[in-house]
């Protein structure tokens, strides 16, 4: 599902309500028949979220990024199988560098790199094409695809057309 | 996939934080330089009578630590806040209080122990006995973690306020009194020939206490900040 709207019409507060950051201010959110407020630790471990920021450490590796976030979320990522999702992002040769000295890009596809090892069914992402170039964008729209082959949903906003090959998006406008 | 268990996920935060202080080594530094400074600018300012020095050794030492300590405690969430770890952390499967300690043992690694091994050094200077040096080591490795936990609740209620440091060190300050209270009254019992068992034994149950409870409160806390 698309989520659409113009600048500050409340796509983000939107997601981080949906996903348990921010409490509505009236009704409940359900997931699987049950209040997330109760069912929170299964909710949360099968959501995953991406926000405007990127939550990597900048004085870390991209693969070490890439094994704390997985640790954080849960998930044990051995080495080889971390790397292999690096080399699929584009960031080969680029994964024992330190953060900080990687463009903005390169950045989000660090951060993008933590769906890939997740067996989340739920993707929530907020812009997650912000700072990509043409060719991740495609990789993006395989992705989704991939996940969506598996039963998986997706939530997002984003300003660029994304199309995902062979599915109807569901959009959702809030203008 | 593999999950990842509870104790396998608190050793991952605690490497990760020290990996990270690591990586900043001028943040762990400037602490123990203040600490240091502190400390040796008492035999300077008051005169080198020996005992007064060595009346006043163990206060000085535990104020000083005390002060230091408060130093580092806004970095604590902080850098986590700013670049969206934290929210991360907040929707983690397991519980924050769990990841919250892990940031807490850290932050005692990395601000709390180098103090504990610097202290027996700057004793010397205030001529403290062998045995006062030890009870004084002891009562800071028993005291110095409750002021990483106490003061993970103040950071965590400051988390993202403008000038949040000052209000931070008055709003832990007051609890660390009754720390600062055993921990130096261990030290004055055995420079007065008494057991230091009571004191030890109170600042041991204030670090279990500290132990169960300060994780969620701070979790708590960290929930009512990132609203």
């Amino acid at each position: 599902m698309q989520v659409e709207g113009e600048n500050g019409s409340g796509k983000t507060s939107l997601l981080r309500t949906l996903c348990g950051l921010m409490m509505p201010a009236d009704g409940k959110i359900f997931w699987r028949g049950e209040d997330i407020k109760e069912a929170d630790e299964e909710y949360y471990s099968e959501m995953i979220y991406l926000g405007h920021l990127n939550a990597i450490k900048d004085e870390l590796s991209a693969l070490e990024n890439l094994c704390i976030s997985a640790g954080v979320d849960g998930l044990e990522v051995d080495e080889r199988q971390a790397l292999q999702v690096l080399r699929r992002l584009g960031l080969k040769g680029r994964e024992a560098l330190p953060v900080k000295v990687l463009s903005q890009g390169q950045r989000r596809r660090v951060a993008l790199s933590r769906l890939l090892v997740s067996d989340a069914a739920l993707w929530i992402l907020d812009e997650p094409l912000a700072a990509l170039d043409v060719r991740a964008v495609d990789l993006m729209q395989e992705l989704i695809a991939e996940h969506l082959e598996k039963n998986g949903m997706v939530i997002f906003t984003t300003h660029q057309p994304l199309l995902v090959p062979g599915v109807e998006l569901r959009r959702l406008s809030l203008s | 996939m593999k999950k990842l268990s509870l104790p396998g996920l608190l050793v991952l935060v605690v490497r990760r934080d020290l990996v990270l202080a690591m990586r900043r080594r001028a943040d762990v530094l400037t602490t123990l330089i203040f600490f240091v400074m502190v400390v040796s600018l008492f035999p300077l300012g008051v005169g080198p009578e020996m005992d007064m020095l060595r009346k006043m050794a163990s206060g000085v030492l535990w104020v000083a630590a005390l002060l230091s300590s408060m130093l580092s405690l806004g970095r604590l969430f902080s850098a986590d806040y700013l670049d969206g770890t934290l929210e991360q952390m907040m929707l983690a499967p397991q519980s924050l209080s769990m990841l919250v300690l892990g940031k807490m043992v850290a932050h005692w690694m990395v601000s709390g122990l180098p103090l504990v091994l610097m202290a027996p050094v700057l004793g010397v200077q205030f001529d403290m006995s062998a045995n006062a040096l030890g009870v004084l080591i002891l009562s800071l490795l028993l005291g110095t973690p409750i002021l990483s936990m106490v003061g993970a609740i103040g950071a965590a209620l400051t988390l993202g306020l403008r000038g949040g440091g000052v209000l931070l060190s008055l709003l832990v300050l007051p609890l660390c009194i009754p720390v600062l209270i055993f921990g130096t009254g261990a030290v004055e019992a055995i420079s007065a020939g008494l057991t230091v068992v009571p004191h030890m034994s109170l600042l041991g149950a204030l670090l279990l206490l500290a132990l169960v409870f300060t994780p969620w409160v701070t979790a708590q806390a960290l929930r009512i900040s990132m609203e």
